[in-house]
């Protein structure tokens, strides 16, 4: 933690209203943070260790190869100059990648490393997807103009299928995972080549042998027909530019090799080798529902590799802070600022975490803002609270309180719930975002400029006085978006709120006067979810732009650019050590991503519909993500591995809380249900021998039943937001339905 | 103003635009297109028209909303760069018509008349303000605390759906379709959504009191309360109280209906107190203040002479339903005052009696199926008791452990029959100033067992015997039934003329349940000073001696005529350890003998036969209710011997 003291730092032309008391505060914050480690600039992957170092080669052979087809001999020698690459380095690496198809991961030919380099330009600030990246997919679908035979598809096709249908049970299934990809490349290729009849006929043919999960992404599919209708159509986009993802056992995959290689089956072996990505693994096969619970992402599943990067994923030291006794409780609280030193007790809590985590990032691994006096009030009373916290469990489920929205005909889109649960806010359709406070104390703004000017600053209860009684209120309503909200979130100092909205912005605004304070604009497309550290200044944003963000409070540009997701940024999550944001999306994936270099150090695949909703446990050592489909995901971080699947829920899941102790995981859904889960149970289950580490092949027991301890259904309303008070009591929102 | 015909294909399972619908668009626009042109631009329009409404959903998704709306669809459109459409935003359904003429769609586009609507003068309201509202839904994972009938004026207290769910379930359980009936009780024993409904069947079932000459009426009110009280998704809360008073109030009250004797009131009686016991066992938790009270009642209902038969009747039920113990320390105290005001009653052959000496025998029945149990129960509770401190007889842990395993029909429940200090008796101390429970105390099993046959003679059908007491080593149990077995030889005449009575036995078995108390079990106080009324009774009936005067009974004075009746031969304890075994008869017939096997054929010891004839012992005929053979009355004897 940085010592130093910047001073006073303005952080937008907007913020120059806020008084000087409360700037006050702030900049003190915010001082401190700028002078860390985090550089402001945007930067998406750090060059840093020998995989980046390595990637870099292959991009700079790319552009040879490129610069080489295009007989722009001059340039290539000056960068094969500039770059110190030798001429036969090139070749070698362009023939590892053509000629070998084992897939190791540091092959691939041309094509393959101009998709990945149109995927970093898509992913580029303020770049615009769709209209951007219509040159590179001419390239990327230029692959598709070496054509086989178009009447012979649908036989090459059988003929696999044949032959798979024929193999020994265990290499059946594995092999099965070949049909989507390649009946998706091969009806792309048809379309392609503008033989739009044998298309349809190939479609219609096959289509109904995919896996059900794979329907959403057929429809789509089945509505392409023509060349053009290939530009422009993101899900497309997205097919090509990634390679689709094969995890296939050494014995299946030879067989497939020996059969196709005995069939002279070119046109199969040509789109195995350019569009699809397979990760060759020794050791059994793996059983159908094996695959099944990791298959269903738009790209396949995730590469071994990509999660073998450490993640630390422990929590971090609690700062030491004198807990005063109990009955000193008001005088703490009058004398703002005077935390009591003397006749101190250690808290259990504080105690507890004063051992360092093996599993913890180092303490300064980001830089952190340091805490005000009123944050270590704010933890002595979170300290007090969590002693008088409810041990949950199976045999002892929390109560269930139900904030329910009334008359919100404008449609309520999100919620959040500040930590002690004093606050409630609520963003909506119309574009607003409402503040409650759901406790007796009503919402007071700051007093005008003119006003402030004549208290007497020394007074004692400046803070009180300050204050403008007669704007006292239960709620209030910020004005500002130009499109619906779709993310709110409080800081947990309580003293901002940031909303993302359908306009592309995320907005900073301030409890205390309640107006905007910044509006961040980097997006430009709808931004659906946003959420503070939990130790406040950083927040991330994710949006349909495919890209989640790292904001800085004081910076009005992103900090970290979290590039990959091959679709819409659904929801975004910050680890509790603030080190890590996991981000679900519509590719059907969770990312978590490392915020000091801004790589992406999990991707996690089993879900058959979009993401939209997130939890990490307090522990950090899991994550809990839910979809569309209905079913709750359970992850190991450490491991990268899912460790548990909750079925139950028969609608979109938008809400997760884990309990303060994680005991029990509440879900809550569109279905007009709250589900507890026994996380503990579910977490213990799990089977983390090396085998599996290492594999990644899990066994998950179908055990939902189990797992589940009760199921809550409200009158008629779908549960928007969670929030586990902390004294472990749940509190659910969501808006009535009337009909 | 669109005009697109749809066709459905079958193979596409999408909807396509016809390029004669462009066609005719472009002519409407003043351009001319080819064939050609227009079947390319048709399938166009159709990918486009496909690829806006994909990207519509997904604001619809992040609004969290399950219908489409057409703003979803304008978002779409406009972040495709395309113009938005204007005019489909309305509430209301926009009606899609056909044109008679021609194969033309449009939809209905009505003009509206400005200048009247803005001198309209009902001005439209606004709309109520967005507010929260809480409430505590589930309490630690159960059940709705309050009904959700919090929700302010804005929305409907009651929505539409559950006030026609309230008005058909009512309808159809006070109706007269029984079938219909069923299904409505069957729903409100299971339907998960009805918390706010909770109150409103509360106060209809609380209509008893007006309905109190229509049995049937009365009988289907109990039923609400009892598919209520099983509902799992309902929390009772303070309700309960006034579904107990329902129930009490169909237990005890003297029902305008029961003036008719062809009314059958008493198995109502019966299912209510049926009904009681069962809310005392699901709901302890909730009911168990009442306890206290609701004996009070009974036992003043019992003690007031006033009082018709059938309440008393019912205050008899209603303590049995309430379990053993609540039997002991109301009824078998109460018993003596009690016997002589039906003794009367049952010895006057008076025919303008006749109707209330019917009753009689019912309300006698009743309390004989309640002692014997009671007896049961107790010795059973020895039994255990004796098991537990490890020193049992061998004879003695057969005799349990076969009882155990061979009776699951009548087994009572779990129930800790060495009960906690907890409870009851403790709330009794602090509050029950002034109740005569605290001068109540316990009597042994011999001596109770004693009394009660002298008021029942063998109608008792719980039978001790001293189980030949060679040394002080019991027989071991399975030696009784042989001995039972003789029995009928010896005396079968007799018996199978004048005692015709297993159903009593048999109706012991209304609920499985029933064989124990309540989870709230009191704990019998165990102060030393006793009533001098009551301990002189005692006294007599403990006493070895028994030289019990005829006098020391109040109503003794009626009852000389019983002297004819059978002999007790009841065997006394006998000095030294005497093993009691006691065995219960049960429903016989269809089995291998006909009738009750065990009779009171004990050896004839000399004490006993000097003893006085049991005064208030008579012979009735079948009394009782002639209740249906019980099927899971599987075992019909067992032998305990009690070390006593």
């Amino acid at each position: 933690m940085a010592a130093v003291q910047d001073g006073p730092k303005e952080l937008d032309a907007e913020k120059e209203t806020k008084p000087e008391i409360l700037s006050d505060g702030t900049s003190n914050l915010l001082g401190n943070t700028a002078s860390g480690t985090l550089s402001s600039s945007p930067l998406t992957a750090a060059p840093a260790g020998g995989a980046t170092k390595m990637e870099d080669q292959q991009t700079l052979i790319a552009v040879l190869q490129f610069l080489k087809r295009n007989k722009l001999s001059e340039s290539v020698e000056i960068l094969r100059r500039e770059a110190g690459l030798g001429e036969h380095q090139e070749d070698s690496q362009a023939t590892d990648g053509s000629g070998g198809g084992k897939g190791d991961g540091d092959g691939g030919d041309a094509n393959s490393l101009l998709s990945r380099v149109s995927i970093t330009s898509a992913a580029a600030p303020q770049s615009m997807p769709v209209k951007k990246d219509q040159p590179d997919v001419s390239v990327v679908l230029s692959a598709y103009s070496q054509q086989g035979d178009p009447s012979l598809y649908q036989v090459y096709y059988s003929g696999l299928k044949n032959f798979i249908e024929s193999v020994l049970d265990c290499h059946r299934a594995e092999l099965s995972q070949l049909f989507y990809p390649l009946f998706v490349h091969m009806y792309l290729e048809l379309v392609y080549n503008n033989h739009e009849t044998k298309a349809k006929a190939f479609f219609d043919k096959f289509s109904g042998d995919q896996e059900c999960y794979y329907q959403d992404d057929l429809r789509i599919l089945c509505s392409l027909t023509k060349k053009e209708h290939l530009k422009g159509n993101e899900v497309l986009l997205d097919f090509r530019t990634s390679r689709f993802v094969l995890r296939i056992s050494r014995d299946s995959y030879q067989l497939l090799k020996r059969h196709l290689q005995e069939r002279h089956n070119n046109q199969i072996w040509n789109i195995i080798q350019e569009h699809l990505y397979i990760d060759i693994f020794d050791g059994m096969p793996r059983s159908k529902s094996q695959i099944d619970s990791m298959s269903g992402s738009l790209a396949g599943e995730a590469r071994r590799e990509v999660n073998k990067a450490k993640v630390f994923y422990g929590l971090l030291k609690e700062p030491e802070i004198e807990v005063p006794l109990d009955d000193e409780d008001d005088e703490a609280e009058n004398e703002e600022g005077k935390p009591k030193k003397k006749k101190t007790k250690k808290d259990s809590l504080g105690s507890k975490s004063k051992k360092q985590d093996p599993n913890a990032p180092q303490q300064n691994r980001i830089p952190l803002p340091e805490l005000k006096d009123s944050d270590k009030l704010d933890k002595i009373m979170y300290m007090k609270e969590s002693t008088k916290r409810i041990r949950l469990g199976p045999e002892n489920l929390p109560s269930i309180c139900f904030y329910t929205f009334l008359n919100a005909f404008q449609g309520l889109t999100a919620v959040d719930f500040t930590d002690d649960s004093s606050l409630l806010a609520g963003g909506f359709a119309d574009s607003t975002v409402r503040v409650w406070s759901v406790t007796p104390k009503k919402l007071r703004k700051v007093k005008s400029t003119a006003e402030l000017n004549v208290i007497d600053k020394e007074s004692d209860d400046v803070l009180e006085r300050i204050m403008d009684e007669k704007t006292a209120s239960e709620s209030k309503i910020l004005h500002g978006h130009s499109g619906p909200v779709y993310g709110v979130s409080f800081s947990p100092d309580r003293n901002y709120l940031l909303s993302s909205s359908e306009d592309g912005t995320v907005r900073l605004w301030s409890l205390q006067t309640f107006t905007c304070l910044v509006g961040y604009k980097g997006h430009n497309y709808p931004v659906w979810d946003t959420q503070f550290s939990p130790f406040g200044y950083y927040f991330v944003s994710g949006g349909h732009d495919r890209v989640a963000r790292l904001w800085a409070m004081d910076h009005y540009q992103p900090l970290r650019i979290f590039a990959g997701h091959l679709a819409d940024v659904t929801c975004t999550r910050f680890h509790p050590n603030s080190n890590y944001v996991a981000t679900g999306s519509t590719d059907r994936t969770v990312r978590l991503w490392d915020v000091l270099n801004g790589n992406c150090v999990r991707i996690l695949t089993g879900h058959k519909g979009p993401i939209h909703s997130l939890a990490f446990s307090p522990n950090g050592k899991f994550l809990a993500s839910g979809s569309t489909d209905g079913r709750v995901l359970l992850w190991d971080i450490g491991h990268g591995l899912m460790i548990g699947e909750l079925k139950g829920h028969t609608d979109t899941i938008y809400a997760l809380k884990f309990s303060r102790d994680g005991e029990i995981l509440a879900s809550g859904s569109m279905d007009n249900t709250v589900r507890l889960w026994d996380s503990m149970k579910a977490f213990d289950e799990v089977e983390t021998d090396d085998f599996t580490a290492t594999t990644g092949h899990i066994h998950l027991p179908d055990n939902s039943q189990e797992l589940l301890l009760g199921m809550y259904h409200s009158k008629s309303t779908p549960v928007t937001h969670l929030h586990f008070t902390r004294r472990n009591l749940l509190l659910a929102a969501g808006t009535y339905n009337s009909q | 103003c669109t005009s697109t015909a749809m066709t459905e294909r079958e193979e596409r399972r999408f909807a396509e635009v016809p390029r004669e619908s462009i066609k005719l668009m472009a002519e409407s626009s003043g351009v001319e297109l080819s064939e050609e042109v227009a079947a390319l631009l048709a399938e166009d329009v159709c990918y486009r028209l496909r690829e806006a409404t994909q990207n519509s959903s997904q604001f619809m998704r992040h609004a969290k909303r399950r219908k489409l709306s057409v703003e979803d669809l304008n978002r779409a459109l406009r972040w495709s760069n395309t113009e938005t459409i204007c005019g489909y935003g309305a509430q209301d359904a926009l009606p899609f018509r056909p044109l008679k003429e021609g194969e033309l769609f449009f939809v209905e586009d009505r003009e509206i008349n400005l200048v009247e609507l803005a001198l309209a003068t009902n001005i439209p309201k606004g709309c109520a303000e967005t507010m929260v509202r809480v409430h505590v839904s589930y309490l630690d994972g159960k059940g709705n605390l309050e009904p959700q009938g919090t929700v302010p004026t804005a929305v409907q207290s009651l929505s539409e759906d559950l006030l026609k769910y309230y008005q058909q379930i009512t309808r159809a359980i006070l109706g007269e379709d029984p079938h219909l009936m069923k299904v409505a009780l069957l729903d409100l024993q299971s339907n998960s959504k009805i918390a706010a409904l909770l109150p409103y069947f509360v106060y209809v079932i609380s209509g008893v009191k007006s309905v109190s000459h229509d049995l049937d009426q009365l009988n289907r009110l109990l039923h609400m309360v009892k598919s209520l009280v099983q509902n799992p998704y309902l929390y009772l809360g303070s309700y309960v109280r006034s579904l107990v008073s329902s129930v009490m109030y169909c237990i005890l009250e003297p029902l305008a209906a029961s003036i008719n004797p062809l009314n059958d009131h008493w198995t109502l009686r019966d299912y209510a107190a049926l009904l009681l016991s069962h809310i005392f066992w699901t709901h302890g938790d909730l009911v168990s203040g009442l306890y206290h009270q609701i004996l009070l009642s009974l036992q003043k209902v019992l003690s007031d002479p006033v009082r018709p038969l059938c309440s008393h009747y019912g205050a008899v039920v209603g303590l049995h339903a309430l379990g053993w113990k609540a039997v002991e320390r109301v009824l078998y105290p109460h018993l003596p005052a009690y016997w002589a005001n039906l003794q009367a009653v049952l010895d006057d052959y008076s025919v303008s009696n006749a109707q209330v000496k019917a009753d009689g025998h019912k309300v006698y029945g009743a309390i004989l199926v309640a002692v014997e149990r009671l007896l049961k129960m107790k010795a059973l509770s020895l039994t255990l008791a004796a098991e537990g401190s490890g020193a049992g007889l061998p004879g003695t842990t057969t005799g349990a452990v076969s009882f155990r395993e061979n009776s699951p029909g009548l087994s009572p429940p779990p129930e800790p029959l060495s009960e906690p200090p907890l409870g009851i008796a403790s709330h009794l101390q602090a509050g029950g100033a002034g109740c005569p429970w605290e001068e109540w105390t316990p009597v042994s099993l011999p001596a109770m067992y004693c009394e009660l046959y002298s008021f029942f003679g063998d109608s008792l059908a719980v039978r001790f015997s001293t189980g030949l007491p060679l040394g002080g080593v019991p027989p071991p149990g399975p030696c009784q039934p042989l001995e039972g077995r003789k029995e009928p030889a010896s005396s079968a005449p007799n018996l199978e003329n004048t005692r015709k009575m297993p159903q009593l036995t048999a109706s012991m078995n209304i609920s499985p349940r029933q064989d124990g108390s309540p989870r709230m079990e009191p704990q019998p106080p165990s102060l030393a000073a006793t009533v001098p009324g009551r301990s002189l009774a005692r006294s007599s009936s403990s006493s070895v001696s028994r030289s019990r005067s005829s006098s020391s009974r109040p109503g003794r004075s009626t009852s000389q005529s019983r002297d004819i009746f059978p002999k007790a031969r009841f065997p006394l304890p006998q000095a030294g350890p005497p093993a009691f075994s006691f065995i219960i008869g049960g429903r016989q017939m269809g089995r291998r003998c006909q009738g009750r096997r065990f009779q009171t054929s004990f050896s004839p010891t000399p004490p006993l036969t000097t003893h006085p004839p049991r005064a208030y012992a008579h012979k009735l005929p079948v009394i009782g209710r002639v209740s249906k053979p019980v099927r899971r009355w599987t075992c019909s004897h067992y032998s305990l011997h009690l070390p006593l």
